[in-house]
C-alpha cells in the first residue's frame, strides 16, 4: 500500500492505495464523494471527470498515485461561501440537467472550457463537450447552459 | 387567473440537487460492510447444463455466498413468467447468468466467478427470426418459437377487408423494411443494492423504471409470503406471477431516481439476484453491471422485419394497407408482446386507412431477451410506414406532402382499432412544419384542416 496525499475540493486528505487504484475508487469508495460516476469504467463517456490541477480528467482511468500532491475539485467543491458556481445557476435555469448523471461530469468540463476560453461559440462548446455523454437532452440544453454561463460571467467582471 | 405552474416555466423539482453532486443514484448509496456481486454468465447461446460445480468459489476466503437455480424459490419471472433468475437446465442465451457471488471486493467475486466449473452440452442455435419460425428451427423454447396471442401465432387487427380495397386502388406498393436491434445505452448502467434486516426483511434501493411491476415480481420470485404467491414455472398469458398486495410490507422498494431508462429499466435485471444473496448472506448486497455487461446482456429494442403493401387511388388516397410485422423477442417475453401489440394497433400510421390488415409476430431466437425502448413498437412503425409514403409518391410522381396530407386523420375518423380521434391537428402541424422548414406549400395544402375532409 502506498500513501496518496492530495487536496480535494480544499480540504488535505491522505489515503492508503495500491498500483491499480484508480482515482474515481479513492474519490467514491474511500472519500465517498459520489458525484464522479462510473458510467462505463473505460474512459468513454466522461461521467467520471474530475478536475486535476485544473484540467479536465476522466477519474476512471487516472490512477490515484497521479494525483499525489495535486488538488482535486469535484461538482461539490464548485459552489464558493454558499453560492453556487454561474455554470451550476446556468445548467438548472436552462434544462441543461435531465436525469442527473452525467451533470456533474458535463458541468466540470464545462468548468474546465470556460477556464481557459471564456467567451466560446457555439462550435467550441460542442467541440470541448464531446468527450462527456449525454442520452436525454440531446446536447442542446447543455449547449445553451454553457453559453448562458460564459455570459453571465462575462457581465459579472464587467 | 393567473396559474402558478400552468403556462409557466418551472424549473425541474430535482435539477438543484443534480447540478450540486447531491442526487444520489442506487450506486451512490453507501453501506458499510456492502458485498459485490458479479455473475457466472453462460458462454454458450444454446445447451443443456449437465454440471455446475460452484464448491471452489464457496471455499474462497472473502467469499460470503453463491447462488444457483436451487437458491431461487419461484425461479420463473416476467409479466408472462417464462424467465429464469438463474438457469437450471436450459440456457438460451449467451451471457444467461447462472450464478452469482457475493464477495468482500470486486477482485475476489471476479476470482471466485472464474473458480466455477460448468459441463455444458452446446446446441444449435438459431439467431435469424425467420429462420425460427421454419418447422423445424431449433426449439429456443419448449413451446415454440412464435409467441402465442391467444390461439393465433400473431396480433391480428382487422379493418374493413384488404383485398376489397386492392381492388378499388390503381397501384399497389409493396416494401419490406428492416430495422436493427438498438441499445438504449443510457448512462447508469443496472445496478441494485439489497439491505436486510435482522427480521428478514429487505431494503432494495432500485433502479426501476416500473416499481410497482417489479416489487410484485421480486414477491413471486422471493416467495416471502408463500401463502399468497405461487410459483408458476410457465402459464399461460393470463397466469401472470405479478400479484398486487402480496407481502408488501417484507420488501421496502426504495426507487424514483434513475439515470437513464428509456425502457432499458422496465425489466429486472439486478434485484431478484441482490435480494437473493442478501437473503442467503445476511449482508448488505450490491450488483453494479459493467458497461460491457449492460451492452451486451441488458434489454434493447429487438430488430423489425416490416412488410408493407399498399392500395392507392390516382389521388393519393391509401385504400387498403396490409402489413406483416416480425418482432425479433429474443429468449424471452419480458415486455415483447406487449411491443407488439402497441406496433400492431398504431402500424397503419396517422392517416384514416379504411381497410387495415396487420399481422405482428413475436418471434424467439437465441439472443439475448429484447424489451422496450422508447415509444415501444411505434417507433420501428413510423420509420418504415413514413418511408412507404414517400415511396408511394415517387410511383405517383407526386409531392410527399400531398400524400400525408391527403390521408391524415380529420376529426371524428377512426385508427385501424376503430378508436375515434377527436383531437387530431396532423394538416395543422405540417402546414406549420413546412412554414417553418420554409417549404412552399401548395394553396389547397395549406387551406386543409383536421375537422373536415375536403
Amino acid at each position: 500500500m502506498y500513501s496518496l496525499e492530495f487536496t480535494v475540493n480544499g480540504q488535505l486528505c491522505q489515503v492508503a492505495v495500491d498500483l491499480k487504484t484508480t482515482l474515481l475508487e479513492v474519490l467514491r469508495d474511500k472519500l465517498f464523494i459520489t458525484s464522479p460516476k462510473v458510467g462505463c469504467n473505460t474512459g468513454d463517456c466522461g461521467t467520471c471527470s474530475v478536475l486535476m490541477n485544473g484540467k479536465l480528467v476522466r477519474s476512471c482511468i487516472t490512477n490515484a498515485l497521479s494525483a499525489q500532491g495535486k488538488e482535486v475539485t469535484t461538482i461539490e467543491g464548485l459552489a464558493e461561501a454558499g453560492e453556487l458556481h454561474p455554470l451550476q445557476e446556468a445548467f438548472h435555469d436552462n434544462y441543461g440537467a435531465q436525469c442527473g448523471f452525467c451533470t456533474p461530469g458535463m458541468i466540470l468540463a464545462s468548468k474546465a472550457l470556460l477556464d481557459e476560453n471564456p467567451k466560446p461559440t457555439r462550435e467550441e462548446a460542442k467541440e470541448a463537450l464531446s468527450g462527456n455523454l449525454c442520452r436525454c437532452t440531446g446536447y442542446g440544453k447543455i449547449i445553451d447552459s454553457v453559453m448562458a454561463a460564459a455570459e453571465q460571467m462575462a457581465q459579472a467582471k464587467s | 387567473m393567473t396559474m402558478k405552474v400552468v403556462g409557466q416555466r418551472v424549473k425541474r423539482y430535482d435539477g438543484m440537487a443534480h447540478v450540486t453532486g447531491e442526487t444520489r443514484f442506487v450506486d451512490d448509496v453507501i453501506v458499510p460492510g456492502t458485498l459485490t456481486i458479479k455473475a457466472f454468465r453462460s458462454p454458450v447461446a444454446k445447451g443443456n447444463i449437465k454440471d455446475l460445480d460452484t464448491s471452489a468459489a464457496e471455499a474462497m476466503p472473502g467469499v460470503a455466498g453463491v447462488i444457483t437455480a436451487e437458491d431461487v424459490p419461484c425461479n420463473a419471472y416476467g409479466l408472462v413468467p417464462d424467465q429464469p433468475v438463474l438457469v437450471e437446465k436450459a440456457v438460451r442465451y449467451k451471457g444467461e447468468p447462472i450464478a452469482a457471488v457475493a464477495a468482500v471486493d470486486e477482485d475476489t467475486a471476479v476470482e471466485a466467478i472464474n473458480k466455477i466449473k460448468l459441463d455444458i452440452e452446446e446446441e444449435k442455435p438459431v439467431f435469424d427470426p425467420l429462420e425460427a419460425m421454419k418447422p423445424d428451427a431449433p426449439k429456443v423454447r419448449p413451446e415454440g418459437n412464435v409467441f402465442m396471442f391467444g390461439e393465433r401465432p400473431f396480433r391480428q387487427i382487422i379493418l374493413g377487408d384488404v383485398e376489397e380495397g386492392f381492388k378499388k386502388a390503381d397501384i399497389i406498393v409493396e416494401n419490406e423494411y428492416l430495422h436493427p436491434s438498438l441499445e438504449h445505452a443510457q448512462l447508469e448502467p443496472q445496478a441494485s443494492l439489497a439491505v436486510p434486516d435482522a427480521g428478514g426483511k429487505l431494503t432494495i434501493y432500485t433502479v426501476s423504471q416500473a416499481l410497482y411491476f417489479h416489487l410484485g415480481q421480486l414477491l413471486g420470485i422471493l416467495q416471502m409470503e408463500p401463502d399468497k404467491v405461487q410459483c408458476k414455472q410457465w402459464a399461460p398469458r393470463t397466469g401472470s406471477s405479478w400479484r398486487h398486495n402480496a407481502g408488501f410490507s417484507d420488501i421496502n422498494y426504495v426507487g424514483g431516481t434513475v439515470g437513464g431508462g428509456f425502457g432499458a429499466k422496465n425489466d429486472i435485471h439486478a434485484d431478484h439476484v441482490t435480494a437473493l444473496l442478501a437473503l442467503k448472506t445476511g449482508q448488505p448486497c450490491k450488483w453494479r453491471w459493467t458497461r460491457e455487461e449492460d451492452l451486451l446482456y441488458s434489454t434493447f429494442r429487438g430488430a423489425w422485419r416490416m412488410t408493407i403493401k399498399d392500395g392507392i387511388t390516382k389521388d393519393g388516397r391509401i385504400v387498403a394497407r396490409q402489413i406483416k410485422s416480425i418482432r425479433d423477442a429474443g429468449a424471452y417475453s419480458t415486455l415483447n408482446f406487449y411491443v407488439v401489440d402497441k406496433h400492431s394497433f398504431l402500424a397503419a400510421g396517422p392517416y384514416f386507412i379504411e381497410n387495415v390488415y396487420v399481422q405482428g409476430y413475436c418471434v424467439y431466437t437465441n439472443k439475448p431477451p429484447a424489451s422496450s425502448m422508447r415509444g415501444f413498437g411505434i417507433t420501428p412503425a413510423t420509420f418504415a410506414t413514413e418511408v412507404q409514403i414517400d415511396k408511394i409518391a415517387t410511383q405517383l410522381g407526386m409531392d410527399p406532402w400531398e400524400i400525408r396530407f391527403v390521408n391524415a386523420f380529420r376529426k371524428g375518423e377512426h385508427t385501424a382499432t376503430r378508436r375515434v380521434v377527436n383531437s387530431v391537428a396532423l394538416v395543422e402541424v405540417m402546414q406549420k412544419l413546412a412554414e417553418k422548414a420554409g417549404v412552399d406549400l401548395p394553396d389547397k395544402l395549406m387551406t386543409m384542416t383536421s375537422t373536415e375532409r375536403g
